[in-house]
């Protein structure tokens, strides 16, 4: 399987040499590192080519690296129904640089694209409606960039004087209190609260 | 709980619960009339008792599912648990309803709609707010856009905890508010 996703990937980047920067095969699937400004011309040429076929995109979404001097990726999967087979599109970007739309060859892209701006703030060039789409009304900042809060900036609250719901800056009650030791994200430990007590109780018995 | 099922439109429900004096007890002339008119078919009983099994008796629901508490509140309506023993039924809109069953993770971009809705509910309203999320954001507290508890919207008659609650801790929560709705005077006095 996975020489057969190699040699697709040769047969790509061979054929789209400009446009590829390089891909590898990991865990059974191929991605490709492309460029941001052809991934246009690229989807077309995966959407065309007789060996490659990917009519269907699965999903558009986006990553944040902060570390990376073009912080945000966007990450683009695509099917091919008719070899069954599938392949994953990498491109970067930045906050200002925008990325083309593929919402004239796959018109799925459209909200997706509209889910990656309203959460990350990527911007499409050639999206028909480039609005937000999940987040409240008048909602301001990126929440899944790695330096939004996460409790954001803002909660509502009913104004029993204005006979609205209202608007007020975030006031926690109780602070956010992390019990999640385990968690791969919080980067595991060997030791955890309360275990140097257990440890003790062996030394002694 | 046995004294949920005593017959409240008949007896002395709310009789000493707020010191309330039951006419019916020491008083001869109605017990005469009582008597005198349950011969031809009739009973008497207090405006305020019948108003309260009658509010009690057919609390319509106004369905707010927002998540999983949804699925729940469907289970408490349908035969196994079977709300509609107790006279309540799931309406589709507010003006048709008594009680607004607030079902799951309210979220700031929902919670004018959820707002519109309750003052689109006719008097008497109350609200039942269901689940976690409901109750005090849950696990969603420290969200950026999540409602820490529906309390903040609107005014709550009853909350269930749980996550989801069961149908069971539903039908217990809706008892409870029928419960509520007999202790408070319907009339003014």
């Amino acid at each position: 399987m996975s020489e057969a996703l190699k040699e697709l990937g040769e047969h790509i980047s061979d054929s789209c040499a400009d446009m590829v920067k390089s891909f590898h095969v990991k865990h059974g699937e191929l991605t490709l590192l492309a460029e941001r400004d052809s991934i246009l011309r690229l989807s077309k040429f995966l959407k065309d080519d007789n060996q490659c076929v990917f009519e269907t995109l699965i999903d558009i979404c986006g990553v944040d690296y902060p570390e990376h001097s073009q912080r945000f990726e966007v990450v683009y999967h695509f099917l091919s129904m008719r070899l069954n087979q599938r392949i994953r599109v990498k491109v970067s970007t930045d906050e200002s640089a925008a990325v083309p739309s593929l919402t004239g060859l796959h018109p799925s892209a459209d909200w997706f694209e509209r889910e990656a701006f309203d959460m990350y703030g990527i911007r499409f060039a050639g999206h028909p409606d480039m609005r937000r789409i999940l987040t409240d009304y008048g909602f301001e900042g990126y929440p899944l960039r790695k330096d939004f809060p996460l409790t954001g900036y803002t909660e509502v609250r009913y104004d029993d004087l204005e006979k609205r719901v209202v608007y007020e800056p975030v006031s926690l009650v109780q602070e956010y209190r992390n019990f999640d030791f385990l968690s791969p994200w919080e980067g595991m430990t060997k030791d955890l609260p309360g275990d140097e007590k257990a440890e003790k109780e062996a030394d002694n018995g | 709980m046995a004294d949920d099922y005593k017959p409240y439109a008949l007896g002395a429900g709310r009789a000493g619960v707020e010191g309330g004096h039951d006419v019916r007890a020491d008083d001869p002339f109605f017990a005469g009339l009582s008597d005198h008119l349950a011969d031809k078919g009739y009973f008497t009983a207090r405006a305020d008792d019948l108003i309260a099994w009658a509010r009690t008796g057919s609390l319509m629901w106004m369905t707010f599912g927002l998540a999983c508490c949804a699925v729940e509140m469907m289970q408490a309506g349908n035969p196994r648990y079977d709300l509609e023993r107790f006279g309540m039924a799931p309406r589709g809109s507010p003006r048709q309803s008594d009680v607004m069953i607030v079902a799951g993770t309210l979220t700031n971009k929902m919670a004018p709609a959820l707002r519109k809705v309750y003052d689109q509910m006719p008097e008497p309203r109350y609200v039942v707010s269901m689940g976690s999320c409901a109750n005090g954001g849950g696990y969603y507290h420290y969200s950026y856009s999540v409602v820490r508890g529906c309390d903040r919207i609107v005014p709550v008659d009853i909350y269930v905890p749980g996550c989801p609650p069961t149908a069971e801790a539903l039908v217990y929560g809706m008892l409870q508010l029928q419960k509520k709705i007999r202790r408070e005077g319907s009339i003014e006095r």
